[in-house]
Parts: C-alpha cells; structure tokens; sequence
C-alpha cells in the first residue's frame, strides 16, 4: 500500500438525508479523512449513472452515492431509482474494469454524522490498498496529443460555430447541429 | 498533430499545391462535386450502404466526381496526396480510428476536403469495433493470432511494423491501442450516423451538399428526437417486471419492445432510421448514438432501463437485472469509444472481460460483480 | 465569460483555525471567470454581506461563490444578499468549507486542499447558473391538526383564535389524549382533568374548529398552502347528528369489554364513550366485539335509543378537504413492559405508571382506590423508573418525563395509603421549574430513592420482590413489595412509519419524527408547510407540549396570514423538441407531476407538482428532461472541478 496516495473520493448527497448527515458530522466536530469531497443533489434519485462515470473519467478514485434510508427519502420513493440503478451500475464498472471498492451506495439520514465517518473511513482505507484508480487515459497514448480528457461533448459531436443549435431546412427532412448541450 | 510518414509509400502532401482560394471556389461552383469515401476500421457495410441508394447512384454520378473510393475504384494514396488542399468538396470517412493508416488517412482527407463527414456509427461513435476497447491490444493479439477457433498459428507468429526483405524495409500499419472516433483526430463537419446510415439520409446529405443548402457545422444528420418518435408500436407508462433476451420471447408485434422487457435502446437513441428494427420486430440496438442533449447513450439507456425496474426490493431488483447480459455491450454497442471512459481500464484487482460470459445464464442473484478472474484463460484454452 | 466573486469565510476561527483562508482566497482568484476573491470575517454579518453587494454593483459581478458554512445553513441569506445588489438570487453557489472541510478534517494542508477542490467546484458551477424566479402560489386560509391530544389541541385553539378555520382529526372516539388519562399532573398537583377539559370543550364550541373524531387522514397530496387531504370518517355506527348524547345506549348495552382509556383495569359497555368528558359526547359501538355485528342479535341500542340514531349499517365516509397548512401532533406511546423481566403480565400487582394513574383517579376503575388484587391496601410500594428507557436493550434515549411522574405517584400513594415507597431510579433528571424542589418535597414525605435500576421483579412469600443493584451501598438488594409501578419508555407509535410516508416527515433513529433543525427549526418538517408538535417528536411533558403546539400554531398562522407561500423554482422542464414520448418518466414520479400529453405526444411537467427532485431526469433515456438548478452540463462541471484539485 502506498502511504502516500490520498484517494480522491467523489460523493453524491442527497440534500435532506445525507448532506445534513455530513453537515451533522461537522457540527459535532467528527474527524474523517480528508478524502471526500461531496457534490450536493435534492434526491439519490438524480443521481445518474452519467455522473459516477464521469467522476471516474475526471481521476476519481471512487464514488460514493448516499441518500435517504429507504422508507425515509425526502422525496417518497427516489432512493428507491437509486438502488434500482446501482447493481446494473456495478455490473458495468466491472465490465469498465472498475473495482467494485471503488463505488459505494449507503444511506446516511440527517443524524448519523458517525454513520458517515465510518462509511468514509472505509473507503478510504480499502481505496489505498488499491492504489489510484488508472483511469484510461494512459491507456489510449493515440488520444493523448488531441484530448484533454476532461471536456466530452455531448452526442458525438463537435461544437458548432457559435455553439447555436439551428434547425436548417432540407427538402423532406430537418437537419439540426449536435454542437453543444442546451441544458 | 503533425503528419508522419507511414508505411503507404509516399510522404507529405504534394508541395507547391494551391490553397482553396476565390477562383479555386468559383470553379467549384461551375463543376462537378469532387467526392472522396473512405473505409476505416469498419465493415464495409457503409460502402455498401452508398450502392445502397440504387438508380440513384446515377443521379450522383452526375453531380459528382470521385477521388478516392478504395472499394470500388483503383485511386491510390499518393493519388489524393497529390491533390491540392481543399480541392475535394465532402470526403465521406467510414469506421472508427484503429491504425496509423486510418488516422493518416483521417488527417490527409481533412486536408484535402472543404466538407469532413464521419460516415457511419463508427466513425461518428467508434461503433462496434470500438467494443474492443474492452480489451487491450496484447489481449486482441493473443485472440486473433491464437485463440480463435479458425487460427492455425503453431509458431506463434505475430504481425510485425517493420520487416526487412532483401527488396528493402516493409513496413504495416501500427495498430492503436483502442478504436477511436474520427473527431478525436480531426475537427469533423457533419456527422452521418446509422449502421450504416440510411440510404435516404444519403441521399439527403449529397442533395443538400450539392444545393449548398447546409446546415451549421458539427451538425447531426439526423432527426432530434428519438426513434420511439417514430416507431409505430403502441407506448403506455413504462414499467418492466422482468427483462428478456430477444430470443427467449416472441414479442407482441404492436406493443412497445421495452416495455415487453426487450432491451429496445430505442429511447435513448436519435431517430432518423425510420425506426427500422422495431419495426421488424427486433428491439433498437442504439446505432444513432444519443441525442443532442446526451452524453453518454450507455449511461443514459442504463439508467433509464433501471429505473423503470417495477420493483422496490433489493434482491428482487438484483436478480431482475441480472438477466441483462453484459450490460457495457448492450448499452455502448455503437458508443464505446464515444463513452465517457472510453473503453475498460486496468485497475489494480481486476481481470479482463470475459469472453465466454455471454454464453453462460447469469449466476444467482448476480449479487456480487461478475468475477472475471480465470474464465478468459479457460475459454481460450478450450479452442486449442 | 462570467464575472465571479469569491467570498471566503474566516467564521472567526471555525473555518480560518483549520484552513488557510488566504491560500483558498488566493487560489480562488486564479480560477478562469475569477474577477475578485476576498476572505472575510463573517461573511454572514452585515458588513460581510455589505462587501459582496459593493462588489456586484461597482465591479459589475455577475456571478457569486460564498465558502464559509453549509448552504442548508445560509444559502437564503446570501441570495438575499445577491438580491439586495440587483443579482438573481441563484446565481450563488455556496463551498461548504465549515461542515465539510473545517469542523471535519485533522490538518490544515488536507483541509485546505479539500477548502480549493469545493471552491473549485463551485466557480466552474456557478458560470454555468442560470437566474431563477421564485414562484408564488396562493394559500388555503385553513388548517389542519392530526391528533387531539393537549399538543394538538393546543395548536387548533391558537390558530381558530387567529381567526382561521381549523380541521381537528383524533383517530379514537374522543379528544384529550393521553393527559385525559392523568390525574394529577407535577409539579404543581394540579387536577389533570381540570385543566384539560376546558379546553376540549372550547374546541368542541368554537367556531373555527371542525372536529373529525374516530377519523384518520389516509391522504395528503399537494404543496404547502395547497394540501389536498383526505380524511377517513370510520363508522361509528351512530348518526352524529341524531345522537344528543343523551347516554340511554351505553347504559342500557348488556355487555362489556376491557376500558381502553382505564388502561384495561376496569370495563366498559360497546357502545360506549371512552370515558365521562369525552368530547364529543356520543357514542361509538365496538363493531369487533358489539353482538349484532356478530351474530346479528341484540340491537337493544338501536331499540332503545329515543332519536333514532344508531345505524348498524353505517360506512367509512371519506372526506376530501383542502388545507394551507399542516401540524402533525399525533403523540406517542408507552413501551410494553411484558416485554421485560419486571413481572409485568405475570404478576396481578404489577402495574404501568398510567394504570396506577387511572387507579388514582377518583372517577377511575377503583374509585380512586390504590388496591392490590384482592381490594386490600399495599404496605409497600416499589416505583421502579427507566422501565425501556436509557436501556441499550431498549430504548437508549431518556424518556424526559418519568423521573417527575414517578415522584408524583410517589407522592400520590403516600398520601392516599400511607404505604412504603419505594423509588428505583439510575438518576433523579428534575431539571424543569419547580421540578427539584417538588423532589425535595418527596424526599421528605419519606419516600425511599434506592440508586439502583430496578432489574428483576419476582415473588416471594405471596409477595413481590424487586431486585437491583444498590449503587449508592453497592450491594445487590432485594426489596418486597406488594406493588410494583413501572414507569415505561415513552416510544414513536406503531404508526409513526406510516404517518411519516402520509405526511412526508423524516424519523431520526430512535421512530420519533424529525425536525427539519435540531436547534433552529424544531418545528418544521423536511415537508414545507408540514410541522410537528408534541411528542410525536420525542418525549415530552406537558408544558413543553403546549409551548410546542402553540409554536407551531405561530407557524401556521404566518404560513396562512401571508397568504401567499414561495415555491422553489428548482424544478424539472422537458425539451419538447427532443422528448419523443417514450414514457419511462412517468413512473418514476411519486407526485404524478409527469404526465403525457395525448396531443403533443410528449411528456409534461406540472410544475405545482414537481418537488425538483430530479428523479425523473436521471432515468429520461433521451435527455429530454432537465431540472433547474441541478443541470447535467452543471453537476458535471462542477464534478470535473472539484476531482481537479
């Protein structure tokens, strides 16, 4: 194990459950490794498999999604899409050649600060023992001159001029410019 | 990217060649279209896919010239080398990026073409080849030169870059170590989509070239929506008890794929083939990539394919899931190279995908991640 | 390019003891779209607030990033402090470097780090913000209260005062709760039924109060100011308006069944009211055990009623009603001690503490007698306290009140019998006003306290015997008594789970339901315009009761006098150009706020409904949905960001 290797750890929290789970962590003044950096969501359920992937094509060294215990999301039912989503997930990662300590689903509610400190602790150590998550990028040198690896364009596409999407008449058809998401 | 000499014979582009200037334009403007295809890392299907079009490959062949067409016709290289920059109005560029000749070739056309178009899935996505990049290239190796059932290959011969023959040095094209997209190698104008693109879209393509009637670049030729926009088969709210494979069922011809647990990518797949497949029965296989506000399909369809999961109860879902066979194939079949990783990565513990594991029912609750370790070895031992 | 202003703050040294504020300000500044970055004391102060409104206006910012605490915390402030210099109030995002970094992390390089990679995350998020405008819906000017006990009792009187109608719904046949059962309440030794039947008769008499008694809410659909709730009248089998009341039915009804409200120590007919001042005062009949519901026989109620009002064939009625507001005051319950080794069940004399309340209790099973079995008096009495509470096989929590209710039937039995007292305690917790004084007073009636947790309740010699460890003497003891008095741990109601879904309220751990702040917002729910009074929360006394009810009636009355409630904008939109109608989304909502549209053959959001949870968004196969606030393109920037640290 490399001592030195500080994993970085991306976490998806839900807003009412977990987030305040952590923020409860903090109120109480818990120590937990610094390796966690949480990006807040409303619900588990917005959650999309998009953004684990995208984590760990940005050099996370794992991914951790906490939301409601189920029974007590916020939103009635969304953590339930989340445990729906996770195991077709990990099959996948898998496949990605991801190992499986490297995503992690809890639930933490708004009061087990502790519950977060031992889930982080974990993680941490089992992540260590893996080393740094490779990624794929070394793995393909062909792209290393043209990609920055981190900016992926939506829809295969490059960006149009300008970024617009334009729909241009064509006798029978639309055609219409993929360049850039209008979320 | 600078160009580097490869082993096709000539080098650099033919000095002294003028640049698409006023007059170079205004004399386009008076001829013939000058069109170049080219066929990459791909199946042929796409060239195939432009006779596709039938008596109207007449119709082009009276609007344009061809430069370069390596399935059909003799032009060599150094024939387009040849040519002035931007002299060529569309260079069609078919398959994904696997070897130094095809990013070559990638760099060349840019050069030598106003119009880029990415023919195909693959090259607009990576495509099928692109699954490959499940694998790394010692694993490919190993399997095409020695694990297949049809290779004979007792001394273990591997091909080899460079050779040296008493004629002089023969040199192959280095094989990359992943397929990759066109746009991942040069700025690409228009994207054609489709395995292989329809022969209307075409049609479209070349009409709307020749009129001058383009849209903006980086477009997508094709529809915005979705192909269950225009499938004809009847949507409720989606909910999915159990998910089959296409051929344990035989499906309610009206009914939704999906919703009669065939994995349809349909949803999650840009329309413009006239929904095709689903139309015949057979569920979307995703070959027009994501739409524009996507980006990853694979993740995309996988998501929703979950969530739409009738069930609450973890080991039930488990177990529901399970039945969908390697979900990285299924989901990134045309987008591998187009996903957010772009192919499997080595970490630390885990094995290579394993081959034989299509062919065997999921194991249990499929609780755990498919253990990969060993199976790979056995299914290549089992061939010799 | 956006023109971003980072604020870092000190919070005096919570954040700047652990972080190095200058380094996250510095760092911060070099970031692309970065126009000024300062640190701050407190940036929550006005002269913080101040200095970012300076800067908006006179450098032309258009974008904010605050780092100090969590934006559960003071995101409202900020934007209002966006808001104040002309900016959208969205067009903040807040680094939570206090919760997450400062308070958390052992070292000031880790924390720092951690400090960069949020604020990273938050400026590369921020650009790609968009202004968003709250939205306004108007309020239902009407209430509704979920249980009829002195919290909720309190909360309907408070808010029908305020001159606003309120539905009262109680599931058993009457109002009062568990403080009916009580007889006297502590510290001041005051007529529990004195004090709380006037003031279910003011609910039964006032004008703005709707009282739906032996009813249960099954629904609640809708948002604050706009709940739509249905409520289940269960069949009485008596016609309420017919009924007067007049009590021929209850004393005429030839059989009995164990009383609810005497804690089953004494009976009452089934057709009956639970108990003298119950309110309303009229009947229902015991359909599991009445004998004309079982073998069609008897009816002598029906026969004899002068107004005609019983009705066998009565239904369930479900009644749809719409309210601006919710309080959830549906109390608690006690712990089964049969569950122990306190003899509870096996043992005739071995009572609960309400037991021996309604035995106390001049109108009770006894007349106000405390007896054993056999009707004589017992010469010893053992009280033995934290029966399931601060017990880990338990309940870990302490159950607030037992201590002082068990001084009190200390206090009560002494005085009616003159019998030994006994007292088993781990602490003696009189922590309220007048509370320890009451202890001393006990204590010197000649109360026994035995520091020892009574363990084991058995019997000796027709005798019970309490067995514990004396803590003070540190010997094991062995006590005979002739009755033993638990005093049981109040716990979350059996139906706590299913309200909490009714209502969309979170539980903490121990069942009770939860506050949206432990500190600052006792009241309030994870649901807006949804609070909770009392002990559904966590146990309580009465005055703490009351003050809750009250409370959260102020918190309604604000919610109905404006008028008009803010909903978030953050919600989810579809992209009718790309959704091809597939379906998957519909589903995946719980508030049905997806629906599709026949016509345009494309999903659509109702945006009243949707809660911006952005479920549906994720499982949209086709991108077509988006919810406001938490963009794909803007979580994946903000993803991008904070890994590149």
């Amino acid at each position: 194990m490399n001592q030195d290797f500080e994993p970085k750890i991306l976490g998806f929290f839900c807003n009412w459950c977990s987030y305040a789970g952590a923020d409860l962590a903090g109120v109480s003044r818990l120590k937990y490794p610094a390796n966690l950096r949480i990006v807040r969501v409303m619900c588990s359920g917005r959650v999309e498999p998009t953004m684990v992937l995208k984590a760990f094509a940005c050099g996370a060294d794992g991914v951790l999604i906490s939301g409601c215990h189920p029974g007590d999301c916020h939103y009635q039912q969304g953590n339930y899409k989340t445990l729906r989503r996770v195991p077709l997930l990990e099959r996948t990662l898998a496949q990605f050649g991801i190992h499986p300590a490297r995503f992690r689903l809890t639930w933490i509610s708004a009061n087990e600060g502790q519950k977060l400190v031992q889930v982080v602790t974990e993680m941490v150590e089992e992540i260590k023992k893996l080393g740094p998550f490779p990624g794929t990028r070394a793995r393909f040198p062909e792209l290393a001159p043209h990609l920055s690896g981190a900016t992926v364009i939506p829809g295969g596409a490059i960006p149009a001029p300008g970024g617009a999407t334009t729909t241009v008449g064509v006798p029978g058809a639309t055609l219409v410019a993929g360049g850039e998401t209008h979320d | 990217m600078t160009d580097t000499a490869h082993g096709l014979g000539a080098g650099g582009p033919a000095a002294g060649s003028p640049g698409a200037g006023a007059e170079d334009e205004a004399v386009q403007a008076r001829g013939k279209l000058k069109l170049a295809f080219f066929w990459a890392a791909a199946c042929g299907g796409c060239d195939v896919a432009v006779l596709d079009i039938h008596e109207k490959i007449l119709d082009v062949a009276a609007l344009a010239d061809i430069y370069l067409w390596p399935v059909a016709m003799d032009f060599k290289y150094k024939d387009v080398e040849a040519l002035p920059d931007r002299f060529l109005d569309v260079a069609f560029y078919n398959g994904a990026v696997r070897n130094s000749e095809q990013e070559h070739m990638a760099h060349l056309l840019r050069r030598k073409a106003k119009t880029l178009v990415a023919f195909g899935s693959c090259a607009c996505f990576g495509g099928i080849p692109s699954l490959a990049n499940l694998f790394d290239r010692e694993e490919i190796l190993d399997w095409v030169y020695g694990g297949t059932f049809s290779t004979e290959n007792p001394a273990g011969v591997r091909p080899q870059p460079r050779f040296t023959a008493p004629e002089g040095e023969l040199t192959l094209p280095e094989f990359y170590a992943g397929a990759y997209r066109l746009q991942d190698f040069v700025p690409v104008d228009y994207f054609l989509p489709g395995c292989p693109p329809t022969p209307e879209w075409i049609l479209k393509a070349v009409e709307a070239i020749a009129s001058g009637n383009l849209p903006p670049r980086g477009a997508v030729l094709a529809l915005d929506k979705t192909v269950c926009d225009t499938c004809p088969r009847e949507k409720t709210d989606k909910k999915v008890k159990e998910f089959h494979r296409h051929y344990e069922i035989i499906p309610d011809p009206e009914r939704c794929l999906l919703e009669q647990g065939l994995i349809c990518m349909g949803p999650a797949t840009r329309g413009g083939c006239g929904a095709l497949c689903p139309s015949a029965n057979m569920p979307c296989r995703g070959c027009y990539g994501p739409t524009r506000e996507v980006v990853d399909q694979g993740a995309k369809m996988l998501s929703a394919v979950a969530s739409i999961l009738d069930s609450d109860d973890e080991e039930e879902i488990r177990l529901a899931l399970a039945r969908i066979e390697d979900p990285a194939g299924t989901f990134w079949r045309f987008g591998m190279a187009a996903s957010l990783l772009g192919g499997r990565a080595f970490d630390a513990g885990s094995a290579p995908p394993d081959r034989a594991a299509s062919a065997t029912p999921p194991a249990g609750a499929g609780a755990t991640p498919p253990t990969r370790a060993g199976a790979d070895v056995a299914a290549r031992g089992g061939k010799k | 390019m956006a023109r971003i202003g980072v604020y870092v703050c000190h919070c005096g040294t919570n954040i700047a003891g652990t972080v190095d504020v200058a380094a996250v300000r510095d760092f911060a500044a070099a970031l692309p779209g970065v126009v000024v970055a300062r640190d701050y004391q407190y940036m929550c102060s006005d002269p913080g607030q101040d200095l970012m409104r300076k800067d908006i206006t006179q450098m032309g910012l258009d974008r904010v990033v605050v780092a100090s605490c969590s934006p559960r915390m003071h995101e409202p402030t900020f934007r209002r402090a966006l808001e104040g210099a002309g900016l959208n109030g969205y067009l903040l995002e807040m680094a939570n470097i206090r919760e997450h970094v400062s308070w958390v992390t052992a070292g000031v390089a880790a924390a720092t780090r951690k400090a960069k990679a949020l604020v990273a995350g938050a400026v590369r998020r921020v650009a790609l913000h968009q202004p968003l405008e709250e939205r306004y819906a108007d309020v239902t000017p009407q209430a509704l209260v979920v249980g009829g006990g002195i919290a909720g009792i309190e909360a309907a009187l408070k808010i029908a005062d305020g001159g606003f109608r309120v539905h009262l719904v109680e599931k058993e046949p009457s109002i009062g709760g568990q403080m009916a059962k009580l007889d006297k309440t502590f510290p001041t030794l005051d007529c529990s039924a004195c004090i709380l039947t006037p003031k279910m008769v003011a609910v039964a008499q006032h004008p703005n109060i709707v009282l739906h008694t032996y009813s249960e809410v099954e629904r609640v659909d809708g948002f604050v100011g706009n709940f739509r709730v249905t409520i289940r009248h269960k069949a009485r089998s008596v016609d309420m308006q017919k009924c007067t009341g007049c009590g021929t039915c209850w004393s005429k009804c030839p059989y009995t069944a164990p009383s609810e409200f005497d804690e089953g120590l004494g009976k009452r007919k089934l057709i009956y009211i639970p108990f003298p001042q119950a309110v309303p005062n009229k009947p229902v009949i015991d359909r599991e055990r009445c004998v004309k519901f079982r073998s069609g026989k008897c009816g002598a109620c029906q026969k004899l009623c002068p107004t005609g009002a019983i009705d066998f064939t009565q239904q369930d009625e479900l009644v749809e009603e719409s309210f601006g507001a919710i309080i959830v005051a549906t109390g608690y319950s006690l712990l089964d001690p049969g569950r122990g080794p306190w003899g509870y069940g096996r043992y005739p004399n071995v009572l609960t503490a309400l037991q021996l309340e309604r035995m106390i209790n001049a109108s009770g099973p006894t007349g106000g007698h405390v007896q054993v079995q056999d009707g004589g008096t017992p010469r010893a009495v053992a009280i033995l306290h934290c029966i399931g509470s601060r017990d880990q096989n338990y309940h870990e929590y302490c159950s607030n009140v037992c201590c002082m209710y068990s001084l009190k039937l200390a206090h009560l039995v002494k005085e009616k019998t003159g019998a030994e007292v006994y007292n088993f305690y781990i602490d003696i917790r009189a922590f309220g006003k007048a509370y320890e004084e009451f202890y001393n007073r006990v204590q010197n009636e000649g109360v026994y306290f035995i520091r020892g947790k009574g363990a084991e309740v058995g019997s000796r010699d027709g005798r019970l015997l309490v067995r514990c460890e004396d803590t003070l003497l540190g010997k094991y003891r062995e006590v005979p008594v002739d009755m033993v008095v638990l005093s049981p741990a109040m716990e979350a109601r059996p139906d706590a789970s299913h309200l909490s879904q009714v209502f969309g309220i979170q539980r903490s751990a121990d069942g009770f339901f939860l506050e949206a702040h432990a500190k600052l917002e006792p009241l309030k729910t994870a649901t807006d315009g949804v609070f909770i009074a009392g002990a559904c929360q966590g146990p309580k006394d009465i005055p703490y009761s009351v003050a809750q009810g009250a409370g959260a009636a102020a918190e309604v009355l604000r919610l109905l006098s404006a008028g008009r409630v803010t909903i978030s904008p953050v919600v989810a939109q579809v992209a009718a150009e790309i959704c091809s109608g597939c379906r998957a989304c519909l589903p995946i909502c719980p508030y049905n706020a997806v629906s599709y549209d026949e016509v345009t053959k494309v999903a659509r959001v109702n945006e009243a409904l949707c809660k911006g949870c952005g479920t549906c968004v994720a499982a949209c196969p086709s991108g077509a949905l988006s919810v406001s606030h938490f963009r794909t393109p803007q979580v994946l920037a903000q993803i991008e960001e904070v890994l590149a640290v």
